[in-house]
């Protein structure tokens, strides 16, 4: 970025900064002029959107911090002074409540969006991990931001998630210690969530920037996968895309402010209205919904992996659906090289189209799953003795004692009782979770015939406008 | 415009999965839906009704419940005048010191003091009641799955326990809790506390007022919250209209 290529600015003051720190160059070659194909469709308003939150969580999470002390004595009064006693301190925090949510919604369609139209592939591999980077980074942060209030699902979310470390073999106890600060989750742990919950957002910012950057060098993706080749293909990023982008993130903004003001506590969970208490675990620990596919997933190995028939152990369960968890990621993370198909956009790849909707609704049903109790029995039927295996409606269990006069008939004839509970639920859609990445997706690269793809984004804008006349006569 | 549409039903879809799975728990009776005045987005506040359930509180409920988080000054919401809250707050006597001696005293509690606590701690407030620990009750239409409606049904939901159900002495039944168990006696019995306003004085009235009560504690600002939340809604519709416009304007030349 040389001097002697820099466009003099009309206006003194700009142009003084400017030839000497060329900042308005660089906003007008990226975010003016930037070339931007024309054909986005309004998944792609979901990265400003999702940058919008960034910032609003930012903004309202320092001004939380402002009012907040990370102590376990003293933690949720300064959460309940806030709401009370602290000017719009309530507005402050369901913004900021709810704003991890959306922050989610917002990034999982983000996802959703990069997958569907091949945004992961070649060259844009690398902006896709940096991508899988941030969301992991969201993960860890909004876990930790979720311990703040020191509620009771604070206090056993915490506990629960910091224990599955101590599955990692040799290493994993002292891994836990060193999360907690000490032998339990206590006041060391608290302290150091909020100074790291402090300090990840700042990384994100970092992480995006790597991101954007990234983006900008190869240029956006768009809904028909194909490069843009020429000026026919593009628009410049302003007014275009930024009067569009403000558009949608208004859209999104009013759903979002329905929550804050009418529904604040909807997506939380009651019991984080209690204060921490170690002595009393509530009935279901269940983490925020945007953990829930990923929690069903590490609850779904239930069985330990060894030998068959021997005594010899490879993996316990507990290590096995941290290991399934964590690889969850990992799929989205070496997704680029698993699926290799030249195609870009499921526009053009039928088989592939169904399979990633279909492992969406997987996504759904795994999340719904996690948030069940472990043992809870959807449908069952009795092969035997009806009585036997009488079902309990309300608590959807097996009812154990047979009513007294039947004993004799049960004990003839064992009945079988074929049921469909909610571990089963989950190992059936984790295991397709995982065939999608692992079996599927590299089978379609070799096998998929894509439908034709158009030779340019200008030729599919124009199809597609044929396509509505056809359609409108 | 299809596009746009889709994408709009996925967040819909998204926090629609959302909003019932933050509450999985629950295998008692589910409490009944009641008509609050507070409920819906114009909702606010019956005052009158606040103050009946303060009353029944102060009546019945305090005996054993604390409600740490509310100062007297706050029942200015409930349509106290400053004159009446001094009165409120002069009933009760609260510890306060040291003085210049070093030594702490009672004195009767100012508007600006919390609702004294009726035991001095929770090892105390255990003793006392059968080692079963009343909750603090400022924030319990939160912390509970099914808010005001919940303690509407807990407080109208005790009977004589089914057969198959044993109870512990200083244990009751009550089908609204989770399991069927609760170490709460029965609180209220008609004609239990006198109305001035000539509102009916029976367990099911008692039971809606305070459940009123006890959600204003919890959720002081809802009626500010809601009130704002109609004009920023409002703005943003207008706003999202006039982008609307924008983007279309903007991209008339290209259509």
């Amino acid at each position: 970025m040389a001097g002697g290529q820099r466009e003099k600015f009309k206006n003194p003051a700009v142009e003084w900064i400017d030839s000497r720190l060329p900042v308005f160059t660089l906003m007008q070659k990226e975010y003016g002029v930037f070339p931007t194909p024309k054909n986005f469709n309004y998944f792609w308003n979901f990265g400003a959107i999702a940058m919008f939150m960034l910032v609003t969580m930012i903004v309202t999470g320092i001004t939380l911090a402002m009012q907040y002390t990370a102590d376990t004595a003293l933690a949720f009064d300064a959460t309940e002074r806030i709401m009370r006693d602290v000017n719009y301190g309530w507005l402050i925090r369901y913004i900021h409540m709810n704003g991890a949510s959306f922050f989610f919604i917002a990034v999982y369609t983000h996802i959703f969006r990069g997958m569907y139209y091949g945004s992961y592939k070649q060259p844009r591999e690398l902006l896709w991990i940096l991508g899988v980077v941030i969301f992991l980074l969201m993960m860890a942060t909004a876990f930790m931001g979720y311990v703040l209030p020191w509620g009771q699902m604070s206090y056993w979310g915490a506990t629960v998630i910091t224990n599955l470390f101590s599955a990692i073999p040799i290493v994993g106890d002292d891994i836990v210690t060193l999360l907690w600060g000490g032998f339990s989750v206590d006041n060391p742990t608290l302290k150091r969530f909020f100074a790291l919950h402090y300090l990840l957002p700042f990384v994100i910012c970092a992480v995006v920037f790597l991101h954007v950057w990234a983006l900008h060098v190869t240029g956006s993706n768009n809904p028909s996968g194909v490069e843009a080749k020429g000026k026919q293909d593009t628009l410049p990023f302003h007014p275009y895309y930024t009067m569009k982008d403000t558009f949608g993130l208004v859209v999104f903004i009013t759903i979002y402010a329905a929550f804050v003001f009418f529904l604040p506590n909807a997506l939380g969970h009651p019991d984080n209205y209690i204060p921490a208490n170690p002595l009393v675990t509530p009935a279901h620990i269940v983490p925020e919904w945007y953990f829930l596919p990923f929690y069903a997933i590490l609850r779904a190995i239930t069985f330990d992996i060894g030998i068959p028939f021997t005594d010899i152990v490879f993996i316990e369960a507990k290590l096995g659906g941290v290991l399934a968890m964590f690889g969850a990621i990992v799929m989205l993370l070496i997704m680029p090289w698993l699926d290799t198909h030249p195609v870009r956009s499921a526009r053009y790849r039928p088989q592939f189209k169904k399979l990633l909707l279909v492992f969406v609704f997987g996504v759904f049903v795994l999340g719904y799953a996690g948030s069940q109790p472990a043992d809870r029995v959807y449908w069952q039927t009795c092969i035997g003795s009806e009585a036997a295996c009488a079902v309990d409606d309300h608590h959807g269990e097996v009812a154990h004692a047979a009513p007294a006069g039947e004993d004799h008939a049960a004990e003839e004839k064992a009945p079988m009782v074929l049921k469909v509970d909610n571990t089963m639920l989950a190992q059936f859609f984790t295991v397709y979770y995982f065939l999608f990445f692992l079996v599927l997706l590299p089978l379609l690269s070799r096998k998929e015939v894509a439908l034709p793809i158009p030779e340019s984004i200008h030729q599919a804008v124009l199809d597609k406008k044929a396509a509505k006349a056809a359609d409108s006569k | 415009m299809k596009k746009s549409i889709v994408s709009v039903l996925f967040v819909a879809f998204a926090m629609l999965g959302s909003v019932n799975i933050a509450h999985a728990a629950g295998d008692a009776v589910k409490p009944p839906k009641m008509e609050w005045s507070f409920s819906g987005p114009f909702g606010t506040y019956d005052k009158a009704a606040l103050q009946r359930g303060f009353l029944v509180f102060k009546s019945v409920c305090a005996s054993c419940h604390s409600m740490k988080r509310i100062a007297f000054r706050n029942l200015e919401a409930l349509g106290y005048s400053e004159g009446q809250i001094k009165a409120i707050a002069a009933e009760y006597t609260v510890m306060d010191g040291p003085d210049d001696e070093g030594e702490m005293f009672e004195r009767a509690a100012r508007p600006s003091d919390m609702f004294p606590s009726p035991f001095a701690n929770d090892a105390a407030a255990k003793y006392a009641n059968n080692g079963a620990l009343p909750p603090d009750l400022s924030l319990i239409t939160k912390a509970r799955v099914g808010g005001a409606d919940y303690l509407h049904a807990i407080l109208t939901g005790y009977e004589d326990a089914p057969e198959h159900v044993h109870l512990m002495p200083g244990q009751y039944y009550n089908k609204y809790m989770s399991g069927g168990v609760i170490a709460m006696p029965t609180p209220l019995i008609d004609d239990q506390v006198m109305y001035e306003d000539g509102s009916p004085t029976t367990v099911d009235q008692y039971a809606s007022d305070v459940s009123h009560f006890l959600n204003w504690a919890a959720e002081p600002e809802l009626e500010v919250r809601k009130r704002m939340g109609i004009k920023v809604i409002i703005f943003l519709t207008i706003f999202a209209f006039v982008m609307y416009g924008v983007k279309r304007k903007i991209w008339s030349d290209l259509h």
